[in-house]
């Protein structure tokens, strides 16, 4: 009954319809983006541009591209070869293996493509080589053009110090402090006791956050030396380190900045960056609550002043550091495309990789500083496969089972180098996507990413929308008061989840409920004539209990139609929705709110895994009879975690610190674990001797694997 | 007349002595005894009151008594191992208030060793609970509950007879029979008889198999000739750390064989589920173990007669599954889950395995397309065959051997037996080779699986996602073993064995080896030389697999295939 098909799909498969289908939802991502510049193809740029880079950004740059008419070259490592950017993009090319430092930082194989496929300029994105002045300088010596700023702009502001000193020179503000490179340990420590306590050490070749570690006594600073100076060498080849002034409880803004070849700078106004762990942005909003149009306009300024004292072009960001007296002070210039450029982009209508292009081919910049104008409210949550409850975030890996981008949703923006069925593996940066939404004000795009974080459909990986959807929904978020500090200020405990009140947890243990039962009834809905009655009578009147944490609640469930009313702790809940039990989303109506629910998991005994409110929560659903019979059940006794170390992710074993026989005190280093190029040092949690070690340095561990027995 | 309402009226209700009583009240004014009343018989009719009561009070002792069970010091003792009772555990497996039960009144006629006494002592006890019929979401079955807190659950002549009994009703409305066991084995008292029932039991197991589907749970203790009967049936599942399967107990193993073991280790839930293949899944608890019975009952047919069920399904069933296009990695010999696959593809992600921690190379197990019921048998390329585990490294990929294939074969012939179509996943390098396999029989044990397929005539549908080699690709439900449809990935690769071992035979002593595996690997490891010659319907796009499989099984619903006429076949054993 199949024959007939066989000829015309062994043709689809030869054929790449594939690609089609592809190109069909990847053309929506950006759909819904209004730019206010107006792309004219009579201005003419380059016919062909390599994207030296994946994920993400690739697909990003590749979109504009495509506006723009511009054929499109992929490179990619040999586990990206199906990714999404390859699919893009019109040519792709292996440049190696899966190590970073094997392909995506590969040089000779990069411009090896170059040469093959007949790129006449290369957009590097942001990480790997978007900031490396060799680069730039192999691509000028090919005549090949390098969409960023001129190799000497790059070579100014890529050194920590010497971009301090320019910036001095221009006027601009500078953090109080020390600039210097340091070599051994103790000389670090010296450095910072000049400085004084806290100081911040970081590598001088790396941007952002990456390998930023702040000491506040000799120890530490030790301590940060070695980490930063072993993630500096992996990272970026050079072990250079920069130790300054620590600047407690700041907010990081940043200003996007413009430049053209011909002397002319805009500033596209700030983007706040405050929300951040471990020194990393997970939260950004343009334009920022915190300044006045006089402090926005003498940042813009002095980021203006900096780009033209560098003769910058291209797009840019100077980052700020901003007191709570609204002091600001130089940090440091990106000399590329930030990860967070959409919120800019939202505000301003600009589309910034069709200026970056249009500037390196030599074209004036089209607006003047008064035509930039800051249109409602832009909020970027970053969506990273990790799991906040661990400090909140350490990376996890895995193969995205089911994926959906809430972009059902208007004003809402998702920029995303992932599809259903991508791997999120060990070797690149556990970004998922980023999650952007706006509204005309900062009320309205705060409700819209509320919204988008619970339609967001991953599986498959566990991810943070959970903590993003705690961050947005603060009361100290709201009223805009934030700093970098803010996530350990709020949760000096540790991220542990929504914290449910009377009133929100009789709404979860009623929809559970509601769930429940719909799923029982469904289940007698079996056609043929295997039932004993035709037609079963529907059992509208259901007494449950629900286990939720340590509790356990009585739920009396009266159902008529798809109208659940549920009497639960003290309260009366209604529940309706359409209770497809397949969907992965599940819209209800609680007490006349709207609320999206998401099912993650159920089973046979009455465990349902439910995501409200983004976290998840286990609950038990059983009938009264259950409930009753399973308090005989014996506890399970949990494996004893005190004398084993599993690893806490999946990554690589840099270091052993320790063999069988040895003894260790508690809080002694036991081995260091790489994964997403941080080092994370385990440590024992009592004293105890080293009964067996499980691994060795140099070998990939997954999460919960067996890493060190102690006696 | 009034008697018969009393009956009537009684039946299953506490209060039935004083409805009686009320009864004989209204005998006095009532028209029809009347005339009684004014005659010699008045004194009988006294008497026969009387009797009369002292019937219903006996009745309602009875069944007070048979609730009880053996009493609460030992529910207490039965609920302080973590087990429930018999009553209980029918109570949570049935829906509420769904159940007939019958026997209630048959006891033990033993009077040896003491048993009379104690049958006194401890009144007149039904030893094993069986329901006539009973419901699970609406559906028909019957069940037997056996009593731990009488007699230890021992098996009784009586005892076995109750379980007879329900078993031949179930053999004649065509219905399922889901025995929860617990029991500690024979009663010795009795002798002989014991025996004749364990007997009788097995014999009805072997005439009910593949007539009715047969569930046995084992909730405690089974051992010696016990454990013969949950063997027979179709699915043994068991409750960690409470229930045991042995032939002989830990004792009589050390006085005979002089090994130390224990009663877990020995014949615990985790042995039969990961190293015998006697049980088909264990559960945590009393609790867990019935509310699975529950949902896995519902993929069931009721017999042999009836078609696989078809649940109300919220699952498109032309929903594009796009995780599938990226699964199966680009590097043939790298891993991936099978369970992967097939829970993207089945309805709601809702897959129930059996035996997942036996032969984990093969996955076989229930789950629905567009609410119809299937079973699943799947290659593991994610794990080794067990024997290769211990070697280091273990090969990338899974091969067929003994026990897959004996799990393999059995999961499919219960399926073909009960109208369930087959949906096969192929990712299979060969046969495992060594001499612990040839030793150990692979060629009989692989006939069966072979066979399995082969004589199975329910829909069958295969899906080829990578490997499908040698002897294995014939073996995995291929076209010629009257696969209906038979599909292949773009990934898969139909050969006789894979590049290297072909070209060291075809080339054997040439010098360019790599440049024929190259060869090879062109003309070889593609699905066209299978796509030419009709050996797969179709090369499909892998996000398109659920939407050709549920509409390939609308239409082979409607597949009648039937085998020449035989008493039965002979199954390599």
């Amino acid at each position: 009954m199949a024959a007939p098909t066989i000829s015309s799909s062994l043709a689809r498969l030869l054929f790449a319809v594939k690609y089609a289908s592809l190109q069909s939802r990847c053309s929506g991502v950006h759909g819904k983006v209004q730019y206010s510049t107006v792309y004219s193809p009579s201005e003419k740029t380059f016919d062909k541009i390599l994207i030296a880079n994946r994920g993400e950004i690739a697909c990003r740059v590749i979109k504009t591209c495509k506006k723009m008419g511009i054929q499109t070259v992929a490179v990619h490592s040999d586990v990206d070869s199906s990714a999404v950017h390859v699919k893009m993009a019109d040519e792709a090319v292996c440049v190696g293996s899966a190590p970073t430092s094997k392909s995506y930082l590969n040089m000779d194989a990069i411009m090896d493509a170059i040469r093959v496929t007949g790129a006449q300029a290369v957009h590097p994105g942001y990480g790997f080589l978007s900031e490396n002045k060799d680069f730039a300088k192999r691509l000028a010596a090919e005549g090949v053009t390098f969409i960023g700023p001129d190799t000497h702009a790059i070579l100014a502001m890529g050194d920590k110090i010497e971009s301090k000193l320019i910036a001095k020179a221009a006027k601009v503000n500078t953090i109080p402090g020390f600039d210097g490179v340091v070599k051994t340990a103790e000389e670090a420590v010296k450095i910072a006791q000049d400085i004084g306590y806290p100081v911040m050490i970081k590598a001088s070749a790396g941007g952002g956050g990456k390998g930023m570690r702040i000491a506040w006594n000799d120890e530490e600073t030790r301590e940060g030396f070695r980490f930063s100076s072993q993630e500096a060498e992996s990272s970026f080849g050079d072990d250079r380190l920069l130790i300054e002034k620590y600047i407690d409880n700041p907010r990081h803004i940043e200003i996007q900045v413009l430049a053209d070849k011909h002397g002319n700078a805009l500033w596209l106004n700030e983007r706040e960056c405050s929300i951040q762990r471990r020194n990393q942005k997970v939260v950004e909003e343009a334009p920022s609550t915190f300044l006045d149009q006089d402090t926005r306009q003498a940042m813009g300024e002095q980021a203006v002043q900096l780009a033209k004292a560098v003769q910058y072009s291209s797009a840019g960001t100077v980052e700020f550091l901003v007191d709570s007296k609204k002091n600001f002070y130089f940090l440091e210039m990106n000399t590329r495309l930030q990860v967070e450029h959409p919120i800019t982009e939202c505000i301003t209508g600009l589309d910034l990789v069709e200026q970056m292009i249009r500037v390196a081919k030599g074209y004036r910049l089209q607006h003047k500083q008064e035509d930039i104008p800051i249109n409602g409210w832009a909020i970027e949550s970053r969506i990273y496969a990790e799991d906040p409850y661990k400090s909140f975030g350490l990376p996890s890996i895995g193969r995205l089972s089911e994926y959906q981008e809430p972009l059902n949703l208007k004003n809402v923006r998702v920029d995303s180098g992932i599809e259903e069925g991508s791997d999120i593996s060990i070797y690149y940066d556990p970004m998922i996507s980023k999650l952007v939404t706006y509204g005309a004000t900062r009320g309205e795009a705060l409700a819209r990413m509320e919204d988008a974080l619970d339609n967001y459909v991953i599986r498959g990986v566990t991810h943070n929308i959970s903590l993003l959807r705690e961050i947005i929904t603060h009361p100290r978020f709201i009223s805009g008061d934030i700093s970098t500090n803010f996530l350990p200020e709020v949760y000096p405990d540790g991220f542990k989840g929504h914290q449910l009140e009377a009133g929100k947890r009789r709404e979860l243990l009623a929809s559970a409920a509601a769930l429940y039962v719909t799923v029982q009834l469904r289940s007698q809905k079996v056609l043929g004539s295997l039932k004993l009655s035709p037609t079963p009578v529907e059992r509208s009147h259901w007494e449950l209990c629900v286990q939720l944490g340590e509790g356990c609640y009585a739920v009396e469930v009266v159902k008529s139609g798809n109208v659940y009313n549920v009497e639960v702790d003290g309260g009366t809940v209604e529940v309706s929705g359409q209770w497809n039990l397949a969907s992965p989303l599940l819209p209800l109506s609680i007490n006349g709110t709207q609320r999206m629910l998401q099912c993650l998991t159920r089973d046979a005994s009455g465990k349902i895994n439910l995501q409200y409110l983004g976290t998840m929560f286990q609950v038990r659903v059983l009938s009264k009879l259950a409930a009753q019979l399973n308090s005989y059940m014996p506890e399970k006794v949990p494996e004893d975690t005190s004398s084993i170390l599993r690893s806490p992710m999946p990554g690589t074993v840099v270091a052993m610190s320790v063999k069988p026989g040895d003894t260790v005190a508690e809080g002694q280093e036991i081995c260091v674990i790489e994964a997403m190029k941080m080092q994370n040092s385990l440590t024992a949690v009592k004293q105890a001797k080293v009964k067996s070690v499980q691994c060795k340095p140099g070998e990939t561990v997954g999460e919960g694997d067996l890493l060190v027995e102690l006696e | 007349m009034a008697a018969f309402s009393v009956a009537r009226r009684s039946r299953g209700l506490i209060n039935g002595l004083k409805v009686s009583f009320r009864s004989s009240g209204q005998l006095k004014h009532g028209a029809v005894a009347a005339p009684l009343l004014q005659t010699s018989l008045h004194r009988d009719s006294r008497w026969y009151s009387a009797g009369h009561l002292s019937v219903k009070e006996r009745i309602e002792a009875k069944r007070r008594a048979a609730l009880a069970g053996g009493g609460q010091a030992r529910i207490d003792a039965q609920h302080k191992r973590g087990k429930l009772t018999a009553r209980e555990r029918i109570d949570l497996l049935l829906d509420t208030d769904s159940f007939v039960e019958t026997d209630m009144f048959v006891e033990h006629r033993c009077s040896d060793f003491g048993m009379e006494q104690d049958k006194n002592k401890v009144t007149h006890l039904p030893e094993v609970i069986f329901y006539f019929f009973n419901i699970i979401f609406c559906l028909c079955l019957f069940c037997f509950s056996q009593d731990f807190t009488v007699f230890g659950g021992s098996l009784s002549g009586a005892h076995a007879q109750k379980i007879c009994k329900i078993m031949d009703q179930a053999m004649k409305v065509g219905a399922p029979v889901i025995g929860l066991n617990d029991s500690g084995g024979a009663r010795i008292q009795e002798g002989v008889e014991s025996l004749a029932g364990y007997a009788d039991i097995f014999l009805r197991n072997v005439m009910a198999s593949g007539v009715i589907p047969q569930i046995s749970l084992i909730m405690g203790p089974c051992a010696g000739g016990a454990v013969y009967s949950p063997a027979l049936t179709d699915f043994t599942f068991m409750v960690k750390d409470t229930s045991y399967l042995f032939i002989t107990g830990p004792d009589v193993v050390k006085s005979v064989t002089n090994e130390d073991v224990t009663q877990e280790e020995l014949g615990g839930a985790k042995t039969h589920t990961s190293v015998s293949g006697v049980a088909h899944h264990a559960f945590e608890n009393d609790v867990d173990a019935l509310l699975n019975l529950r949902e896995f009952f519902t993929f069931l047919p009721l017999s042999n007669q009836d078609p696989a069920p078809i649940r109300e399904c919220h699952d498109p069933s032309d929903r594009l599954v796009r995780s599938l296009e990226t699964i199966v990695p680009l590097e043939s010999t790298k891993a991936y889950d099978m369970l992967e696959i097939i829970k993207a593809i089945v309805d709601e992600k809702d897959f129930f395995e059996i035996m997942p921690n036996y032969a984990k190379n093969i996955v076989v197990g229930f789950a629905r397309m567009n609410g119809r019921t299937v079973g699943i048998v799947g290659n593991q390329p994610k794990v080794a065959s067990d024997e290769y585990v211990v070697l280091t490294p273990p090969p990338p990929f899974c091969c067929l051997d003994i026990n897959s294939s004996v799990k393999g074969a059995r999961f499919v012939r219960f399926c073909d037996a009960f109208n369930i179509p087959i949906i096969t996943f192929v990712d299979v390098p060969g046969f495992l080779p060594g001499t612990a396999q040839e030793y150990g029989g692979i060629i009989r044990h692989g006939a069966k699986l072979l066979f399995a397929f082969a004589e199975a005539t329910v829909p069958k549908i295969t899906i080829i996602t990578r490997k499908a080699y040698g002897g294995a690709y014939d073996v995995m439900s291929s076209k010629h073993l009257r696969g209906d449809v038979n599909y292949a990935w773009p990934t898969a690769e139909v050969a006789v064995m894979g590049a290297k071992g072909a070209v060291q035979i075809i080339f054997r002593g040439k010098d360019n080896q790599a440049e024929a595996e190259a060869e090879y690997v062109e003309k070889f490891a593609n699905p066209f030389p299978a796509a030419v010659r009709g050996f797969v319907d179709d090369i499909i796009e892998p996000s398109t697999t659920r939407k050709l499989i549920c509409s390939n099984l609308e239409v082979l619903a409607r597949k009648k295939q039937v085998n020449p006429w035989k008493k039965h076949a002979n199954i390599p054993l």
